[in-house]
């Protein structure tokens, strides 16, 4: 396991929904720190705080309190979002893996790879390679001009993993990404991430229920009530 | 990559389904713009034809169309005598009911004298009327050829020449015939209603009716000027061409105009409404796509783009096809349907500025979607 700089630093952060008697405390207090390769499960009861920690690591729901480094740049302190567009630091910085691919309908496995890329600011042509490419690497390149309608589950969640893995980001949220597979093929996308996690020197939280890959994790953080138990 | 031009070519049947839907409402809206014009054009037909410049009708009347008017025959020749005058004729307008071998017939009835101003002027069948009885040109909407027989009032017309295009205002095809048929029609009484006239004590009325003389000016001499003289010194009623084209225009299809109008108008708001919501419901149906490419970083411009590009292909295809099914469909309808140029353009103009208006719609919802939707399973 490799042990470097912190990639994703969660310093004390609160979350609450709603006022006075409506109050909900999501997040009491919650600090970790996941540093390059590290392969994370976050894990707990429905209600614990879960979803919380991964959108706000994801940067779509601000804190109340507290601050949140990604990638050595503070994001987040002082009760406001330190970045200007949120967006562009998702694209560059964060790649998301969803329990149910969220692959575009409309678009085959290559141009749901190659768009990211595009977003970032690639050329159509150069998208398309490193699309293909990545494909292969995840051994679905038979499958790049299927649309996600024609793939198996596991395929699908592969293709979901090139496209998180496109613009080789240092951190990759992945929520339930073994939920909708079988047992075989979780730990082949476990593998895979683990991998990721290697070779790109990447931070990678997997927010789970499944108990088939929960040997699979570097650590587990276990959210109780708001709080790391 | 164009993210509207693939969704579009992934659900390629559900869309054009939707921009024909799309179209059928819009050839709706173009075919009651080409029925008003239309209308006009039918109206205007009957005051443009006979090609003169001046409509002489009974005192204070603003006949022959828009109001009736009567003046005794030989009227003409006091107005062809007038300075300035090259040409006047005598005609007489009426609608009759009559039937033929295809069922009923309703007929706008144009009395005049041959070789005078105010017959047909561009046959395309047959011959012009050159027998002062019992011949007839027809317009080939009555459905009748030349060597047909037809049957007004009492007699029986033999059909000489046909014509095209020439119709009232209420869309009755015309027939000419000469003014001594047409007044015979008019006003001859049948045998017993005669003998009943006479009967009572009174004398046959003259039939020298005519509903008003047209005629033609010199070039060179002021239609105003001549018009001003017939008022002044003929004590007649005088309308320059243009102001009978106004009166026909104006009071006669006023209110068909603005019954139109008004259909119109409400037809842009049911298609502008209804594109909002197509816009809508493709927008909501996309919920999840947009949230991911929220989440995954997609810029707005790129959400934006995708639903306002699809809002204006699907109104530049359904326009198309709109106006492709009108323009081939148009000659099918029972009234003249005139589709012009600027009408169409204006109508594309029109259905752009609905689908950017309509689009708002959709684009707002989309900018409201919540990336975290995206990982709500």
């Amino acid at each position: 396991m490799t042990q470097a700089a912190p990639l994703i630093r969660f310093a004390d952060v609160k979350k609450h929904y709603g006022e006075g008697t409506a109050r909900v405390d999501a997040l009491r207090g919650v600090s970790f720190e996941i540093g390059a390769g590290e392969v994370v499960g976050l894990r707990g009861p429905s209600g614990s705080g879960k979803t919380t920690v991964l959108n706000i690591v994801g940067c779509i729901l601000a804190p109340s309190e507290g601050e949140l480094t990604l990638a050595g740049a503070a994001v987040y302190a002082g009760g406001r979002w330190l970045r200007p567009d949120l967006r562009r630091l998702r694209l560059e910085t964060i790649g998301f893996i969803f329990q149910f691919h969220n692959l575009l309908p409309f678009l085959t496995s290559t141009d749901n790879v190659a768009l990211v890329l595009q977003l970032a600011g690639a050329s159509a042509g150069t998208a398309r390679r490193r699309a293909g490419e990545l494909l292969d690497y995840l051994d679905v390149g038979h499958r790049r001009d299927a649309f996600p309608s024609q793939l198996s589950g596991g395929e699908a969640q592969r293709v979901a993993i090139a496209r998180a893995l496109a613009n080789r980001p240092r951190i990759i949220l992945a929520d339930e990404p073994t939920a909708a597979l079988d047992s075989q093929r979780a730990q082949v996308v476990m593998d895979l991430l683990r991998q990721v996690a290697l070779e790109q020197e990447a931070a990678i939280v997997v927010v789970t229920h499944d108990d088939k890959i929960v040997d699979r994790f570097d650590r587990v953080l276990e959210l109780r009530d708001g709080l790391l138990v | 990559m164009n993210l509207a031009v693939r969704d579009i070519r992934h659900n390629l049947g559900r869309f054009l389904l939707t921009c024909l839907g799309l179209g059928l409402l819009l050839a709706i809206v173009l075919s009651m713009l080409g029925i008003y014009r239309g209308l006009i054009a039918e109206s205007l037909t009957l005051a443009r034809a006979p090609e003169v410049d001046l409509w002489v009708v009974e005192t204070n009347s603003r006949g022959p169309f828009a109001e009736s008017s009567r003046l005794p025959g030989d009227t003409r020749e006091a107005v062809a005598r007038v300075a300035g005058v090259t040409e006047a004729g005598a005609v007489t307008y009426q609608s009759v009911e009559t039937e033929t071998a295809a069922g009923k017939l309703r007929l706008y009835v144009i009395g005049y004298e041959p070789g005078r101003p105010g017959g047909p002027t561009r046959l395309v069948d047959g011959r012009p009327i050159i027998q002062s009885r019992y011949e007839v040109v027809v317009d080939r909407s009555t459905g009748l050829t030349v060597g047909d027989r037809l049957k007004l009032g009492r007699r029986e017309f033999r059909v000489v020449g046909v014509t095209a295009g020439q119709v009232s205002s209420g869309g009755d095809p015309v027939v000419f015939i000469t003014l001594r048929d047409s007044q015979k029609l008019q006003f001859e009484l049948a045998p017993p209603a005669a003998r009943r006239e006479l009967a009572r004590g009174g004398g046959e009325a003259s039939s020298d009716i005519v509903n008003a003389i047209i005629a033609r000016i010199d070039p060179d001499v002021p239609v105003a000027g001549v018009a001003d003289g017939v008022r002044r010194w003929k004590h007649l009623a005088v309308l320059t061409q243009e102001e009978q084209e106004t009166v026909l225009s104006r009071s006669v299809i006023e209110r068909a105009r603005r019954q139109i109008g008004l259909f119109t108008t409400l037809l842009l708001i049911v298609s502008t409404v209804i594109i909002a919501l197509i816009i809508y419901t493709l927008t909501i149906d996309k919920t999840k796509e947009i949230a991911t490419l929220k989440l995954i970083g997609a810029p707005d411009r790129t959400i934006v783009g995708l639903i306002l590009q699809q809002a204006l292909a699907m109104g530049a295809i359904g326009f198309t096809f709109g106006v492709a099914f009108i323009v081939s469909m148009k000659d099918s309808f029972p009234r003249r349907v005139v589709v012009e140029a600027p009408d169409v353009l204006a109508l594309g103009a029109v259905v752009f500025l609905v689908c950017l208006l309509a689009s708002t719609l959709g684009v707002r919802l989309a900018l409201k979607v919540d990336p975290a939707t995206a990982l709500a399973g």
